[in-house]
């Protein structure tokens, strides 16, 4: 389309004569290619924000929008930090979350870890591994109702056919001690791809010649992976907790659809609280003020992860 | 061979190649049972579908598929016999369960409301993200960095603290329920991811060719139109299916702020209850007819998903 001429001419002409041939300004284009996108969130997620914010100050419900609404100062926020039941979803989130971090990180690793040892047709099985993670968690999470269905169920079956457990005590989801696990079991099955992904591309990072020195110093395999390979895919690592952990810190709709947050309120975690408060109490108000403390957690956390971010985009 | 000494000193032995090659594909196939089994559901006979042991071999049966898009009524054998011949395999099927067809399901309608919601929502996003992302690549904007901080901590709200005041504000504004709603919600969901990843694609193009555009005597306007959308087109057709995948695969929005006529398929497909509890068959027919998509897309954008995944902080 353009010769080599046209390109050095516009090389060679100094900036302020090539502002002066644009048609519009440089500012007024920015603005205008970026205003429509602000506009847009501060109508859509940060004009609803201030009103949330409004509401937890009040005893506002939202089926009963003719009443009376009152100020109640801070009392909403301190009767949600006096609350026995959002203390106990706080546990049950922060089980969830460490656990589905803990198990996706050190499996992730690992099988990213494998998947560099490049074996033959390792691109196609890394394809087939990550296929879970895009699908959505909701009907996923649904169907995997019917894999731990006691008896019928095949997660069950093969559960009690490897441990001899009679079939019908296969409880995954109606037994108090096994449904927190249920849903970590489907949360590690759909985002360990998500993790080891990321390690990948961390082992991948690192310059072969690092290791051709270290292999010239005769370091032994265990010392390089101590103190070359797990070090320098640090960062991505990282990044996969942190994003993981803000993910499964709001978790809603897996949860939502295998345990609906029981049996009693065993897997009742944040969101699924939230959501009990807000739409079957209604208690909109109450329910804001603890949306606010939730999304001031996330914000937190999403703060470190934009920073991590950065890191490894210099990489 | 000579030429990779120098690899071959850290190149992995063959041995852990085999190691290494059985532990991955081991996990592959493990981790893709319960797709196949959703797969193979789909296409069993209600008894053979909560049979114990569960079945592995079974004879293959549509009927979970005409459940999928049908509404049934049981009727007496006398009143079935009264009836003409049958109309089709589905129908068929039914009456030999001593039912009829009462009409169609809501199955087709959620789709087509998927299908509506998702395209809408990823052509507004991508629109959208494309101008800011151009704006933030090749403009010096005043808090750059705060700006697209900003656009993406929208992304990290949790669903269900958005979805109070979103529920009530469009109550007021009478789009709750809308597909309209729906698309805008998403909208605004997705700009973020479509404005990260969109500026790294457009990063990319070297600035050379816009500016050897306007020497010709173009706009900028015109310069960003025909030099950098063209060099572009991969990015944007990554991020749209970026945007694609997640509006259709959202779910607490979609089953909080919608009910009726603009419910997608997430919502829809718990749901689909049969005589005596879920029809599972049916639900597995419609969860393979909902995740094929994905699964075509995910294929397509294997080579991109790193980016996609990280806001295009990741490229390799």
């Amino acid at each position: 389309m353009l010769d080599r001429t046209a390109d050095n001419v516009a090389r060679a002409t100094p900036e302020p004569l090539a502002k002066k041939i644009r048609g519009i300004s440089d500012k007024g284009l920015a603005w205008l290619f970026i205003s429509p996108t602000i506009l847009l969130l501060l109508a859509i997620n940060i004009f609803p924000l201030f009103w949330a914010i409004y509401l937890s100050f009040t005893n506002y419900r939202a089926n009963r929008p003719n009443e009376v609404v009152k100020n109640l100062g801070l009392a909403n926020y301190r009767r949600i930090l006096g609350d026995q039941d959002i203390w106990i979803a706080m546990q049950t989130t922060a089980h969830f979350v460490f656990w589905t971090i803990l198990l996706q990180t050190v499996i992730g690793f690992t099988l990213a870890w494998l998947i560099d040892r490049k074996f033959r047709g390792h691109a196609f099985w890394t394809t087939i591994i990550l296929v879970p993670m895009m699908l959505s968690p909701a009907v996923v999470g649904n169907f995997w109702r019917f894999l731990y269905e006691p008896q019928i169920g095949l997660f069950s079956y093969v559960v009690s056919f490897v441990t001899g457990i009679p079939p019908t005590n296969v409880q995954m989801l109606s037994n108090v001690e096994l449904a927190p696990w249920a849903i970590i079991i489907v949360d590690t099955w759909m985002w360990t791809p998500y993790v080891m992904l990321i390690c990948l591309a961390g082992l991948r990072s690192i310059p072969e010649y690092i290791y051709e020195a270290a292999e010239v110093d005769r370091a032994s395999n265990w010392r390089q992976f101590w103190s070359i390979t797990l070090p320098m895919a640090l960062p991505f690592i990282m990044l996969a907790v942190l994003f993981r952990g803000i993910e499964n810190f709001k978790m809603f709709d897996m949860v939502n659809l295998l345990t609906g947050g029981g049996p009693g309120s065993t897997t009742e975690v944040a969101s699924i609280t939230l959501k009990r408060q807000a739409f079957e109490s209604w208690r909109t108000g109450y329910s804001s003020a603890f949306a606010i403390i939730l999304f001031v957690a996330v914000f937190g956390l999403a703060n470190i992860y934009v920073k991590a971010l950065n890191k490894v985009k210099q990489r | 061979m000579s030429l990779t000494t120098a690899h071959s000193v850290v190149a992995p032995s063959s041995n852990a190649k085999l190691i290494a090659g059985t532990i991955i594909i081991a996990y592959a196939l493990i981790s893709i049972v319960p797709l196949l089994w959703i797969f193979a559901t789909s296409f069993k006979t209600p008894p053979d579908s909560i049979a114990y042991p569960p079945k592995v071999v079974f004879q293959p049966s549509i009927e979970g598929y005409c459940n999928l898009f049908t509404t049934r009524t049981r009727q007496t054998p006398e009143y079935i016999n009264a009836l003409g011949p049958a109309t089709g395999f589905c129908d068929e099927t039914v009456r030999k369960r001593n039912m009829v067809i009462a009409g169609p399901s809501n199955f087709l309608p959620r789709f087509v409301n998927s299908l509506i919601i998702a395209f809408g929502s990823t052509f507004c996003a991508v629109f959208l993200g494309t101008l800011s992302a151009y704006g933030f690549s090749r403009f010096k904007v005043p808090l750059a960095d705060d700006l697209l901080f900003f656009i993406l901590s929208t992304r990290f709200m949790p669903p269900i603290a958005v979805a109070i005041p979103i529920y009530l504000m469009y109550r007021e504004l009478g789009l709750s329920d809308t597909a309209l709603g729906m698309i805008l919600l998403y909208t605004a969901v997705n700009v973020s991811l479509a404005v990260w990843l969109l500026k790294g694609f457009i990063d990319e193009i070297p600035r050379e060719y816009e500016e050897a555009a306007m020497i010709d005597g173009y706009t900028r306007l015109q310069a960003f139109w025909r030099t950098v959308l063209p060099q572009a087109t991969t990015g944007i057709a990554a991020t749209a299916i970026f945007c694609l995948i997640f509006a259709w695969n959202e779910y607490a929005f979609a089953a909080l702020l919608t009910s009726g006529t603009a419910q997608t398929a997430p919502p829809f497909i718990p749901t689909i209850i049969g005589e005596g509890g879920q029809d599972w068959p049916a639900v597995a027919a419609g969860t393979t007819i909902f995740l094929v998509p994905i699964l075509v897309f995910t294929i397509l954008l294997r080579k991109q998903l790193l980016r996609g995944i990280t806001f295009g902080a990741v490229r390799k």
